[in-house]
């Protein structure tokens, strides 16, 4: 992989480079030492020269194998001119080494090394990046794989799928674009033309009043993410598309994949044709393990797929953007002169009045939100599909039908099918609750929890020791990936005991879902939206968690 | 007299300070995280001209701003230029401090510099922000040193006929409470323009178009109307 990046190097750099890669391939102990060299570099990604930021020179940054029990010892040099970080994500660990600045530390100054060290707890597939500005838009994010104590190996080869967005504009900008034109990057937008289209299909009285229904509330239904492939190229391990990362595995091989959603802004729905996809953890946790052909990433999740490929046979990694604006993919193949076949892209999906919390039932309570909806419905049933797909051949529309009926049959994995694989606690009554309202203002593009802004908040305060539920309500009509660092927070998807662990938590739009927290780690820690731009406009909140007395 | 003199003097001090005021907020870069961070936002939302005739019109309508999303200092100018004579026909100038008070509207307050067709210098309170239904609205009221009461609002929609192919009807109406002899305004309607414009955005930052408005004036000295055609540009960063 190392070898087919393009990143150019000044000499001095370049040192630094080799001496953090020897630092890496170097044998790994039970006690590790890892250092890695935050510099900026110019890459030629997508047929222009841009800035990124990178961790040793590579993107994504180098892979890092730890060993549940092992003393990590990370060395982090900061070879640029300004402040950067390196948060590990989802990683158990005192709060001084979570690597926020401004809560957890003071970042690290141009120039400086910081040394992180903590014991490994845990272990699964987690992944570790920027927490600075937008840094982590430019390259700067890496895979953590952690085996377990008992080595207990699941499959015959481990690999590795970071899928991420890169973008064509620098990201201040992007933001600043954003805050003046919101839509910017929408260039789905219902046309006079699909106006038409759905009168035919519809009739008249019902095509308008859709359309005067979202205009009462000044909200768009193609409204499905904020960055869109308009600017970005998805990557698969720093690969776009043209570039088709491939791993070429050895017949009868088990794989596990390991999918990390390094994306800024990007939900993927991945699947690969041909091939069974069986779930066995997720956000790095063992799951029971559950078939399915397709699933859909919140950005900074994790996924471990089991894959049996047959011999001879060549399948293609395909992650949609989930406003269908673009793709990752990547090939899977027995022999590299095999060539996958491509799908195509399927038609994007319209949020629903049900999205907005609306009932469907249009004449019974039109502004008032229905917040009781289950926690995570299949994705796909809620949404309409809308039927006016690019251009396809015939063959390809086959192709699409069926597909979509694999859809249909359940084929997609849902947050009610994630049961940890081994029990947990039993919550009962929880010691405090709180409920977040996850707000937006769409118009002034900007973010919050209970329409209070970071810079504004308070943070929240916990005893350590509580047991905690949040209910978030979703007010927006935006997905938003909700990260607690430092915290487990478990999911209360109906499973009881077996509710799974996660470090992000997907939130619908217009639902609400509730989690149980243990605050067992003192400290200070941030909870945000995993959303780069949502985080950086103010959705965003320190939790303190306080130890008896102080 | 004495009385409009001071008051002159007043306008040209809060003129002053508003303009030190956005001029210090043009070259203070961001200095901190979300709501705080500051943005600046130029759209020449119309640079047109109109050849009707012998008539050679360049007008404009531009707008400024610079804030975070509660507070914002707002520059608005729009005017018109015959180039076949080489005067300017109307030309003013707002200054305003703008307030987000809802979740689509802000609140504006400021002044109002013309400089043709005559020296004036107007009192501004007005509103703008998104209507239900996505009309984008604009509407102030003008308050003259004479106590004078006149008003200006702009409605705009936007039809998409591809997504970049975008049909724009817009209306414009100014109306008087009473009649003012030294503008020549005469009580009532004395504009109404009704319009489109037909843009293609190259770039979201940059449309050509084509459009027509409808116009009917009043003024104390004559009423007439008139279709005007126009090209132009749209330009934002």
């Amino acid at each position: 992989m190392l070898s087919s990046i393009h990143v150019q190097l000044t000499l001095g750099k370049f040192a630094l480079f080799i001496a953090g890669f020897f630092f890496l391939v170097a044998p790994m102990a039970k006690a590790g030492s890892y250092h890695l060299i935050i510099a900026k570099h110019a890459i030629n990604l997508v047929g222009d020269r841009q800035k990124a930021i990178l961790a040793n020179g590579v993107l994504p940054a180098p892979t890092l194998h730890w060993y549940e029990g092992e003393h990590v010892t990370l060395r982090v040099t900061n070879s640029m001119d300004n402040p950067t970080s390196l948060h590990w994500h989802g990683i158990l660990l005192p709060y001084e080494m979570d690597g926020v600045p401004g809560i957890s530390f003071s970042g690290i100054a141009p120039g400086e090394t910081f040394t992180y060290r903590f014991q490994v707890k845990q272990s699964g597939t987690y992944w570790y990046h920027g927490h600075s500005g937008t840094q982590e838009q430019l390259g700067l994010y890496g895979a953590l794989v952690i085996d377990p104590a008992d080595g207990n190996h699941a499959a015959d080869r481990d690999l590795v799928i970071v899928l991420s967005d890169w973008p064509e504009a620098d990201p201040d900008r992007t933001l600043a674009r954003l805050k003046k034109q919101s839509d910017y990057y929408n260039f789905q937008k219902r046309t006079v033309i699909d106006f038409f289209t759905d009168i035919k299909k519809l009739g008249f009285w019902e095509t308008l009043s859709d359309r005067l229904d979202w205009g009462e509330m000044r909200m768009d239904p193609t409204d499905l993410s904020d960055v869109t492939g308009a600017t970005y190229h998805f990557l698969i391990n720093g690969h776009p598309p043209d570039k088709n990362w491939t791993a070429v595995f050895k017949t009868g091989q088990k794989l596990r994949l390991r999918f990390i959603n390094a994306s800024a802004m990007t939900y993927f729905d991945v699947r690969i044709p041909g091939l069974k996809m069986r779930i066995i953890a997720a956000d790095g946790i063992p799951v029971e393990p559950v078939d399915v052909g397709e699933f859909r990433m919140a950005v900074a999740e994790t996924y471990d797929a089991l894959v049996e490929p047959e011999a001879n046979k060549a399948y293609s990694i395909f992650a949609e953007a989930m406003d269908r604006s673009g793709y990752a993919r990547a090939t899977l193949t027995s022999d590299s002169r095999l060539k996958a076949d491509l799908p195509v892209l399927r038609p994007r999906t319209l949020l629903t009045m049900a999205d907005m919390g609306i009932a469907h039932d249009k004449h019974n309570s039109h502004n008032q939100m229905n917040m009781e909806q289950s926690a995570a419905p299949d994705q796909h049933q809620e949404h309409e599909t809308e039927h006016t797909a690019p251009e396809h051949t015939h063959e390809h529309m086959m192709h699409q039908q069926h597909e979509n009926q694999a859809i249909e049959s359940h084929d997609v994995l849902s947050y009610e099918q994630l049961k940890s694989a081994s029990p947990g606690p039993l919550f009962r009554n929880a010691d405090r609750e709180i409920t977040l309202r996850l707000t937006g203002n769409m118009y002034r593009y900007s973010w919050s929890f209970d329409d209070i802004k970071y810079s504004d908040a308070e943070p929240l305060r916990v005893h350590l020791g509580e047991h905690i539920r949040f209910n978030y309500v979703n007010e927006t009509m935006m997905n938003h990936p909700i990260h607690l660092h430092g915290l487990w927070q478990y999911l209360d998807n109906g499973n009881g005991s077996h509710n799974p662990k996660k470090h992000v938590i997907n939130v619908k739009p217009g639902s609400r879902v509730s989690v149980d927290v243990m605050a067992d780690a003192p400290g200070e820690w941030a909870f945000h939206c995993h959303l780069l731009y949502h985080m950086d406009t103010g959705m965003f909140r320190k939790l303190i968690v306080e130890k008896a007395g102080s | 007299m004495k009385t409009s003199g001071l008051a002159n003097t007043g306008k040209r001090i809060s003129l002053l300070v508003c303009l030190s005021a956005w001029a210090v907020l043009h070259v203070n870069p961001a200095f901190a995280m979300d709501g705080q961070e500051l943005f600046s936002h130029f759209k020449a939302n119309r640079l047109e001209y109109e050849g009707n005739g012998k008539l050679q019109l360049f007008k404009w309508d531009i707008q400024h701003w610079i804030g975070n999303d509660t507070h914002k200092l707002w520059l608005k100018t729009e005017g018109d230029y015959a180039g076949d004579q080489g005067i300017f026909g109307r030309a003013d100038l707002q200054l305003l401090y703008s307030r987000a008070v809802t979740t689509y509207w802000d609140f504006q307050i400021g002044a109002r510099k013309a400089f043709e067709p005559e020296r004036t210098f107007d009192a501004v309170i007005g509103f703008q922000g998104l209507a239900p239904y996505f009309f984008e609205v604009d509407g102030a009221m003008f308050i003259t040193d004479n106590g004078n009461v006149l008003g200006r609002l702009d409605l705009e929609y936007e039809l998409l006929l591809t997504q970049r192919l975008i049909l724009q009807p817009r209306l414009e109406l100014n109306v008087a409470a009473s009649d003012i002899n030294n503008r020549g305004v005469k009580s009532g309607i004395a504009e109404f323009e009704v319009g489109a414009r037909l843009r293609y955005e190259i770039a979201r930052e940059f449309a050509p178009y084509l459009g027509f408005d409808y116009v009917e004036e009043q003024s104390l000295l004559q009423h007439q109307h008139s279709i005007r055609f126009v090209v132009g540009m749209r330009v934002w960063y």
